[in-house]
């Protein structure tokens, strides 16, 4: 036998429960609808065109973004290349050598830089790279990049190599490997799927900045040669496009973000399903 | 782990072999007002020239008088003349070389608006377009609009101003003729790049603005010629200092230039907003390259000189068809000679 | 011979100072040396990165010193520069960002932590995470595209003619603006707000929940009166971590907020952020005055992210350590 206040705690608890499932229901809609929208808009202006052809003068309707595309895929690969050494090496520096001081500056430092927005990333990399060599370029564009994948893979290194377990690591050490033998042939290997997701994870990140490319790599009609050019990428093509006025641009927009939300979200799914097969190690 | 390393300089390898360079890339950067006819001449050339790449940035005067002046690209473009401190610090940063202004095209800033209900062009007057500018003259219906628009009917709906969030020569080109016919402009806001402006929205480019314009109603903004006619928005005509309503097209900006054209000045840096002439459009300007006068890269300099000479001969016969209007012969003539001022 | 000296290498510190050569000669020494040069260098960019920041923003602050702060004009022409109207834009979009992110994120925290069976709410969270990971350059385009046409057709008109006295809703519309800018932001913080507040509700040890429904409560109340305040700091954190990516948020923003900079009370107006207005103008800011006051506004917004995000930090570590002390 219920009391009406009872009755009354009861369907409140009913209805606000209900509400929570409702607020998740629609954020997760969001995706949903972002990736529809994106694919309804951009996909009829996938074609062969929009990867191999150079962007057509401005008001003229037709071309493609293949110098976008390689630009960004160049950047990307050197970022991953400044950055994750760094990173990588550093993390490794902090689980297996370094003291509690050291460890707690640098730590603090990755944090730091992590925290960095990325716009003033790129203003950093405009004074240290652009204007001493006195060119826009790929590999600034990289530097900027890689500066933003250096935090994460540090962390994630650390993390990672830390929870292996401490049964092989003694066992390595009682067979009479050295330290940094124990390191190179035993203990990355174990740690390698959580590390090996990091690293997808910071790249997929980058692969989407926009506003630190705005100084650094700039722009360029053509195929940017070599790394010390200009160098169009996918991002800034698209922001460039999607305020302009012309529908023809604005078809490649939708195009152009198709393609990198693609791009992050195939690097993302196949980051988490690598994690989520290995061992088993702490999320971070 | 070593294998990763292998692959990756593998590729690097790879790409720097496969990707060497071939053609020789001359960047540069500026002005959105010419970007139209740049992008056509710059492709075209080219095609004739396969060795040659200009890879040119419209990213607004003001970036592009900047960048050429720290030198991170080798030319700049703009429609609002490098004003003396401009030209002295780029002396300051080049060892004493100075840079030379080369016109090559002459436009037109025109209203442009996107009112409900009005597809016919709209006349406006000085004082109007000061008004709306200042943010004095709020709604569609004020007299001050309605005055020269008998037969059109404005409703009281609020004006939503539009202009350039970036450093613009076609700020420079507007906030020009703003200062010339009004007093109270010139006073409170002045002319230039970068203005402090009292109202509105901030859109980055002409490409911007035209976008902003076409997706906001009852908005009113100012764009190249080119811009509103591409993307089919209308303009208005605008009252000169002859007292006629002149719509901006090849005559009326041909015009514009006709008396600066014989009084040209050896640098080229002329302001041609509120001409006198019965059929001159009043907000008409000049637009320039900027080109270093010495050049480190003898390749890119001889790159340069033949693409101005092929301005001035054959890329003046593309330039109408986007509605940009020739150069005046005598310009022609006089640049022709200044192109052996670079080294 | 060879093994056992090697076991003794690697075992410990060796007692005994060895010279520097001799040291080299360890594979373990090199190793350290560098892992080590790596890991200093970590810090020398960070380093140089704040260093230039305060080196570049020099001018400003001789020029104008606190003042600058308060000053909302900005004007290239006269050399006047004042941070005020990128500071408010940042807040005001930041906190419209939060008043609609922070109530559906926790709401669905909740539900992914208390109600949802584990796969379920697993499953809800790897799309959550994906929705982390849309870059923001695409928001920006959502926005102008679709954000900004329902403001002015639907979410304006709502607002403005029953409340457009209040002057948070006053004035006419333009499709772009603060509140634009709020509503993108929101929908880009909201993974941040669900997955720690998730994490944090997850900690909360099984007896309390148990102890507040043994005790007659709802579901509801046990949730919202006691699982929720307990771990209230660890989603404090999660909404400091999600305002401090909305301040530095730059191309969604600048796509949809007017760039304008001034300083408006109501939402409808257009405005401006710190990271929108350094986008626009970095490139072309002639005159070291100009060039250096944006820079000393990108010292700001990461002064202001780097001290929100080492709160967050705390306040989400304090939970969690809460959490697995209490027991359960």
């Amino acid at each position: 036998m219920m009391s009406g206040r009872l009755r009354w705690r009861k369907f409140v608890s009913n209805f606000m429960l209900a509400m929570t499932g409702v607020c998740a229901f629609v954020s997760v809609l969001v995706l949903f609808f972002i990736l529809g929208y994106l694919v309804f808009n951009g996909g009829t202006s996938i074609n062969w065109d929009f990867f191999t052809k150079l962007p057509k003068p401005v008001g003229e309707a037709g071309g493609g973004m293949s110098n976008a595309i390689v630009g960004s895929g160049k950047i990307l690969l050197l970022a991953s290349l400044f950055g994750v050494p760094i990173g990588f090496l550093g993390g490794i520096y902090l689980a297996e050598f370094s003291g509690k001081g050291m460890a707690s500056v640098v730590r603090y430092a990755a944090d730091l830089l992590n925290g960095v927005p990325s716009i003033v990333i790129g203003i950093f990399a405009y004074s240290l790279v652009v204007l001493p060599f006195k060119h826009f370029s790929a590999y600034a564009g990289a530097f900027a990049l890689g500066m933003m994948m250096i935090p994460i893979t540090l962390r994630s290194t650390e993390e990672f190599l830390k929870s292996v377990p401490r049964m092989l690591r003694e066992g390595a050490m009682a067979l009479g490997a050295s330290k940094w033998k124990t390191i190179a042939t035993v203990i990355v290997p174990a740690a390698y799927r959580g590390i090996m997701t990091a690293i997808l994870l910071a790249l997929a990140r980058v692969a989407g900045e926009t506003a630190p490319l705005l100084f650094t790599a700039f722009g360029n009609r053509f195929e940017s040669h070599g790394w010390s050019q200009p160098t169009a990428t996918l991002p800034v093509m698209i922001y460039t496009y999607a305020v302009s006025p012309y529908e023809d641009w604005h078809r490649q927009a939708w195009a152009a973000g198709l393609v990198l939300l693609g791009l992050v979200l195939i690097i993302n799914i196949l980051a988490r399903t690598i994690l989520s097969r290995g061992i088993a190690v702490p999320r971070s | 782990m070593k294998r990763f390393t292998g692959f990756a300089v593998g590729v690097l390898a790879l790409c720097a072999i496969v990707l060497a360079d071939n053609a020789l890339l001359i960047n540069g950067a500026g002005a959105t007002f010419p970007y139209p006819i740049y992008s056509k001449w710059f492709d075209v050339y080219h095609t004739k020239n396969p060795n040659f790449q200009f890879n040119y940035q419209s990213v607004g005067s003001g970036a592009g008088i900047k960048q050429v002046t720290e030198g991170t690209v080798d030319f700049g473009a703009t429609d609002g003349p490098m004003n003396d401190d401009q030209l002295k610090a780029f002396q300051d940063k080049h060892n004493g070389t100075g840079i030379l202004h080369f016109p090559t095209v002459l436009g037109a800033a025109v209203p442009t608006y996107n009112v409900e209900g009005v597809s016919a062009p709209l006349n406006f007057t000085p004082d109007a377009l000061a008004g709306i500018f200042l943010g004095k003259i709020t709604k569609w219906n004020d007299p001050a609009i309605a005055g020269a628009n008998k037969g059109v009917s404005l409703r009281a709906t609020d004006i939503v101003v539009v202009h350039r969030s970036d450093g613009s020569g076609t700020s420079f080109i507007w906030t020009d003729y703003l200062s010339k016919v009004s007093e109270e402009w010139k006073s409170k806001v002045n002319k230039g790049t970068s203005v402090n402006w009292p109202v509105g929205l901030g859109g980055k480019g002409n490409e911007g603005v035209t976008g902003l314009i076409k997706q906001t109603p009852n908005s009113i903004g100012y764009v190249e010629l080119i811009y509103a006619v591409q993307n089919n928005i209308p303009y208005g005509a605008v009252k000169n200092s002859s007292g006629n309503m002149v719509k901006a097209d090849l005559a009326s900006v041909s015009a514009a230039a006709a008396a600066a054209a014989k009084a040209m000045p050896d640098d080229f840096r002329v302001s041609i907003t509120d001409a006198p002439g019965k059929n001159a459009y009043p907000i008409s300007s000049f637009t320039w390259l900027l080109i270093p006068q010495k050049f480190q890269d003898t390749g890119k300099r001889d790159a340069i000189k033949g693409f101005l000479t092929w301005m001035l001969n054959e890329g003046q016969n593309s330039v109408e068809a986007l509605t940009y209007a020739k150069l005046p012969k005598e310009v022609v003539e006089k640049e022709k000679k200044a192109i052996s001022n670079i080294q | 011979m060879g093994t056992s000296t090697t076991a003794l290498k690697g075992a410990g510190p060796v007692t005994g100072s060895r010279s520097f050569i001799a040291k080299l000669r360890d594979g373990d020494e090199i190793a350290r040396l560098i892992t080590l040069v790596f890991a200093a260098s970590v810090v020398l960019i960070t380093a140089a990165l704040v260093l230039e920041l305060w080196v570049n923003s020099a001018l400003p602050r001789q020029k104008f010193g606190l003042h600058f702060f308060a000053t909302s004009v900005w004007d290239p022409i006269m050399d006047q520069y004042g941070a005020l109207p990128f500071i408010y834009g940042t807040m005001v979009t930041s906190a419209v960002a939060l008043l609609i992110a922070v109530p559906l994120g926790i709401g669905a925290a909740i539900f992914l932590a208390e109600l949802a069976p584990p796969r379920v709410s697993d499953t809800l969270q790897f799309f959550i995470d994906l929705l982390a990971a849309v870059p923001s350059v695409i928001y920006g385009l959502l926005g102008v595209f679709i954000v900004v046409p329902i403001m002015r057709t639907m979410i304006y008109p709502a607002l403005n003619k029953p409340f457009g006295y209040l002057p948070i809703f006053k004035g006419p519309s333009y499709g772009v603006g603060f509140m634009t800018a709020g509503i993108v932001l929101a929908i880009m913080v909201i993974p941040y707000i669900i997955s720690v507040s998730r994490e944090v509700l997850l900690s909360v040890p099984r007896d309390q929940r148990e102890a507040a429904l043994a005790l007659g409560s709802t579901r509801w109340e046990s949730t919202w009166k006691v699982v929720v305040p307990f771990a209230k700091t660890g989603i404090m954190g999660s909404i400091f971590l999600a305002l401090a990516r909305a301040l530095g948020e730059t191309m969604a923003v600048t796509m949809v907020i007017g760039n304008t900079p001034k300083i408006a009370a109501s939402l409808f107006a257009p405005g401006y952020s710190i990271a929108a207005v350094i986008a626009n103008e970095f490139t072309e800011a002639t005159g070291d005055l100009y060039l250096q006051s944006l820079i000393a506004l990108g010292l700001v917004l990461f002064l202001l992210t780097f001290v929100l995000n080492g709160l967050a930090r705390i306040l989400i570590v304090v939970t969690t350590q809460k959490g697995s002390e209490v027991g359960g």
